[in-house]
C-alpha cells in the first residue's frame, strides 16, 4: 500500500513531466483502439457481406472451386433436394442453420438484340426468397441491413444484372441507372453489309422485342446435353457490383429458369448448396456434421464442404493485411510507450537518487527500491491506457453517431464508417495490459538501476 | 562484561579507500576502535578525515576492504546485501546532514516509513509516531510536508525518523552543518535528550569543536587514523530509559 501511495505522491511530484507522459500513453491507447474498431468494423462487415450473399458453407463438387469456372455445369450435384431435406432433417444442424438453398452457376451470352449488343455474362440461378432470408443475416449487429432482393416475388424470367452489364448492354436508360455514360455514337460500318439471311432475321425479331417493353435480353447457354439454349429474361433491377470485372458478367435469375436453360427437360441439377448457420462460431462444427450427413446422403459423388473464408481468399486476405497494419502501428505505438516511460523513470531515478540512498541505508531491500519504481511506471501504464481506452469508446461512439460512410473495395454500397470499440473485450484487454506490461518494463530497467545503486554513492549525490 | 556493557560497534585493522579515476585513495587506515553502548560518541576531524567513511562502516551502509565490522554483536562482513539491509532496519537509524526526508510524505508518514518497512501493525505505529513527534516537539506539525517545515524542524522529524524502531545505534552524519548555531545546539541538545531518554546510542560526525562538551567519548581522526580517544564517563545504564510498546 505504501508503495502505492509513495508512486502516486511521486508521479504528481513533477505533474508536468508525468502528464506529458500519461497523455502519450492515453493517446497511443486510442490511436491503437480507434484502429482497432476501424479494422473490426472492416472485418464484421465483410464478413457479413460474404455470409449474406453465399452462406457460410456450400456444398460442392469437390472440383468446382478450382476448375469449375470453365464449365460450371460439368461440376453439379444431383438429388440436390433430399441433401437439403437431410440437412433441415439433422437435428444438430436443423438447429443451427437459418437457410439452406440451392444455386446454379453457368457460363453464357447476353445479348440485347434491340439495341445489337452482346456480352459473355456469368449466370447465377437462386432461389430469391431464400437469398432475401440469407440478407437478413446479422450476428454483428451491423446498423445497416442490405438492400431486398429484387428478385424475389418477380416474375419467373426475371433477371437481375450488374450496373456494368446493363451499361454494356445499353440497359441503363430503362433501368434508369445514374451515372452511366452513353458511348460515342457509332460510325456507319464501312465494310461489307451484312448478309441477307441474317439481315431478314433481324428484323423479324426487332419488333418482338420492342413490344414486350422493358428491359429484356436474350441468354444464350450451352444445355448440359452440348445444345446451344436459349431463354429471354426481364431485367428488373441493376445491382452495382464491387469490382468492375464482376459486374460487367453478373447475372442472376430464378434457379428452375436457369434450371430450364441448362438442363431443359431433363433432371435439374445445381452447383453448389449453400448453408448459413446463426453463429460463425459454429462453422467447424456444422462443417464436420455436413461432412458426415454427405457421406451418408450423396454415395458415389464427390462432394465438399467449403466454408466462406475458402471461397473469398480475398477476405481473409484483407483480414491478414489489417491484421498486420494493426500489429505495426501497436508495436510502433509499445516503442514509443517504452521509451516514453523508460525516459521518465530515468529522470525520476536520476532525480531521486538521494533518496533511494536513504530508503536503502533505513533498511530498504533492492527489490523494494525496485519495486517502488516498477509500480510507479504501471500506475502510469494503468492511468494512461485506462483513460485512452475511455476516451477510445466515447470517441468511437461520436464518430458512430455522425453517419459517416464509406466504399469499401470490392463494395458496390457505400457502407457506414464506424470504429467497433466497445464491446470489443479482447482487444481493449489486450492493448491496455500490453501497454501496462511494456510501461512496467520500461520502468524495470531504471528500477533495476536504482536498486543497484552503491548506498553510499547515492547519499553523495548532489 | 554484562550485556549492557558489551560494545555496540568493534572496528579492527580496518582499511577502506576509494579509486578515484585510475588512482586509490586511502580513506581509513588501520582502525581499531570499541563505540561503546548507550553513549553519546563525537566523530571529530577536519575534512577528509575519514569521519563519513567511517559511519558509513559502522552504520553497515559500506563495507571495509581489509579488516572486522562487529556492530551490535554481529560480524556484518559475512552478511548479504539483504541481510545487511535487515539488520540496518532493526539496529541502525540515520539522520542526515540534508536531514534527507522523503518529499512527498509528511512528517507523520516519514517517521512512520521505517515502521511500515518493519511491517508493525497500524495501532502501534500511531502511538509510536505520536510519541516521537510529541518528544520532538512537532506535534502540531504533524501534517506538514518536509517543504512546510523549517531546517530544525526537518531534523527534528530526521531524528524521530531514526528513533522509530528503537534502533541500538544512531548514526549521525554533522547534523548541525546545514543549521545556524542556535538551531544546531538546539538540535544537539535534542539528540542528547533522546539518547538519554531512548538509552539508545549516538555516533556522529563534527569538524565542530563546539560539540565536544556534549560529547561522553569523542574520537579524533585525522588522515584516516584514529589521533585519540578521550572518553568521559564510565559506561553505565542510561538513567533515563523510555520504553514504548
Amino acid at each position: 500500500m505504501i508503495d502505492l501511495s509513495l508512486a502516486i505522491r511521486n508521479l504528481l511530484r513533477n505533474r508536468r513531466r508525468s502528464f506529458a507522459t500519461f497523455f502519450a500513453l492515453a493517446l497511443g491507447t486510442a490511436a491503437i483502439l480507434l484502429f482497432g474498431g476501424y479494422r473490426k468494423n472492416i472485418e464484421y462487415t465483410m464478413h457479413t457481406a460474404y455470409v449474406r450473399d453465399g452462406g457460410h458453407l456450400q456444398i460442392q463438387h469437390r472440383d468446382l472451386f478450382l476448375y469449375g469456372s470453365g464449365n460450371p455445369t460439368k461440376y453439379s450435384i444431383a438429388g440436390y433436394e433430399a441433401i437439403i431435406s437431410a440437412i433441415s432433417r439433422d437435428e444438430v444442424l436443423g438447429k443451427m442453420v437459418t437457410v439452406i438453398t440451392p444455386t446454379l452457376q453457368f457460363g453464357g451470352i447476353a445479348s440485347n438484340f434491340s439495341a445489337g449488343v452482346s456480352r459473355t455474362v456469368v449466370g447465377l440461378g437462386i432461389v430469391a426468397s431464400d437469398r432475401n432470408n440469407m440478407r437478413t443475416w446479422n450476428e454483428f449487429g451491423l446498423p445497416r441491413a442490405s438492400p431486398h432482393f429484387a428478385l424475389d416475388g418477380a416474375a419467373a424470367d426475371a433477371a437481375i444484372v450488374g450496373t456494368g452489364v446493363a451499361r454494356v448492354l445499353l440497359l441503363c436508360e430503362s433501368l434508369n441507372i445514374d451515372n452511366c455514360p452513353k458511348p460515342e455514337e457509332e460510325q456507319p460500318a464501312s465494310g461489307a453489309a451484312l448478309p441477307t439471311d441474317i439481315a431478314q432475321l433481324a428484323a423479324r425479331e426487332a419488333p418482338r422485342a420492342k413490344a414486350a417493353g422493358g428491359a429484356r435480353i436474350e441468354l444464350l447457354a450451352s444445355s448440359s446435353g452440348g445444345a446451344p439454349n436459349v431463354v429471354s429474361l426481364a431485367i428488373v433491377n441493376a445491382e452495382r457490383q464491387g469490382f468492375k470485372e464482376l459486374d460487367e458478367i453478373y447475372l442472376m435469375l430464378q434457379l428452375p429458369q436457369a434450371q430450364r436453360l441448362i438442363y431443359g427437360r431433363t433432371s435439374p441439377k445445381v452447383t453448389a448448396i449453400m448453408v448459413q448457420i446463426k453463429h460463425s462460431g459454429q462453422i467447424d462444427e456444422a462443417k464436420e456434421r455436413l461432412v458426415g450427413l454427405l457421406e451418408a446422403q450423396a454415395r458415389g459423388q464427390s462432394l465438399a464442404v467449403l466454408d466462406f473464408r475458402e471461397l473469398n481468399p480475398f477476405f481473409v486476405q484483407t483480414v491478414q493485411l489489417f491484421d498486420t497494419i494493426f500489429g505495426f502501428i501497436f508495436a510502433l505505438i509499445a516503442s514509443i510507450v517504452l521509451f516514453t516511460v523508460g525516459n521518465t523513470m530515468s529522470t525520476a531515478v536520476m532525480e531521486r537518487t538521494v533518496e533511494i540512498g536513504t530508503i536503502r541505508a533505513m533498511g530498504l531491500r533492492r527489490r523494494g527500491v525496485q519495486r517502488l519504481f516498477v509500480v510507479e511506471g504501471m500506475l502510469l501504464g494503468v492511468a494512461g491506457t485506462v483513460s485512452g481506452a475511455v476516451f477510445a469508446i466515447l470517441s468511437s461512439a461520436l464518430i458512430n453517431q455522425m453517419g459517416l460512410t464509406w466504399l469499401p473495395p470490392g463494395s458496390g454500397e457505400r457502407l457506414p464508417l464506424l470504429m467497433l470499440v466497445w464491446g470489443e473485450t479482447p482487444t481493449i484487454a489486450g492493448t491496455t495490459i500490453g501497454l501496462i506490461l511494456i510501461a512496467a518494463l520500461s520502468a524495470w530497467l531504471p528500477a533495476r538501476r536504482a536498486s543497484r545503486m552503491v548506498i553510499v554513492d547515492a547519499l553523495r549525490h548532489v | 562484561m554484562s550485556a549492557d556493557l558489551e560494545p555496540l560497534a568493534v572496528l579492527s585493522g580496518v582499511d577502506k579507500g576509494y579509486r578515484l579515476d585510475s588512482v586509490d585513495v586511502p580513506v581509513l587506515r588501520g582502525i581499531d576502535l570499541l563505540v561503546r553502548p548507550a553513549q553519546f560518541t563525537v566523530l571529530l576531524g577536519p575534512s577528509g578525515s575519514g569521519k563519513t567513511t567511517l559511519l558509513n562502516l559502522v552504520g553497515c551502509i559500506d563495507r571495509p576492504d581489509k579488516g572486522q565490522v562487529m556492530v551490535a554483536g554481529r560480524d556484518v562482513g559475512p552478511l548479504s546485501d539483504d541481510e545487511l539491509a535487515d539488520f540496518r532496519a532493526r539496529n541502525v537509524g540515520f539522520i542526515f546532514q540534508n536531514f534527507n526526508l522523503l518529499p512527498v510524505l509528511s512528517a507523520y508518514e516519514n517517521i512512520e516509513y521505517p515502521m511500515l518497512l518493519a511491517g508493525l501493525a497500524p495501532h502501534s505505529r500511531a502511538k509510536r509516531v505520536s510519541r516521537l513527534l510529541e518528544a520532538v516537539g512537532l506535534s502540531d506539525r504533524a501534517k506538514n510536508l518536509p517543504g512546510q517545515l523549517s531546517g530544525g524542524q526537518r531534523q527534528r522529524v530526521a531524528i524521530a525518523r531514526a528513533l522509530a524502531l528503537k534502533p541500538k545505534l544512531v548514526i549521525a552524519d554533522e547534523p548541525t552543518a546545514n543549521l545556524d548555531s542556535r538551531t544546531g545546539a538546539e538540535i544537539l541538545s535534542l539528540m542528547r535528550h533522546m539518547q538519554k531518554r531512548y538509552g539508545i546510542s549516538f555516533l556522529f560526525s563534527s569538524h565542530d569543536r563546539a560539540v565536544i562538551g556534549a560529547a561522553d567519548d569523542t574520537i579524533f581522526l585525522k588522515d584516516g587514523e584514529i589521533h585519540g580517544i578521550r572518553r568521559r564517563t564510565i559506561p553505565e545504564a542510561p538513567a533515563e530509559v523510555v520504553e514504548d510498546e
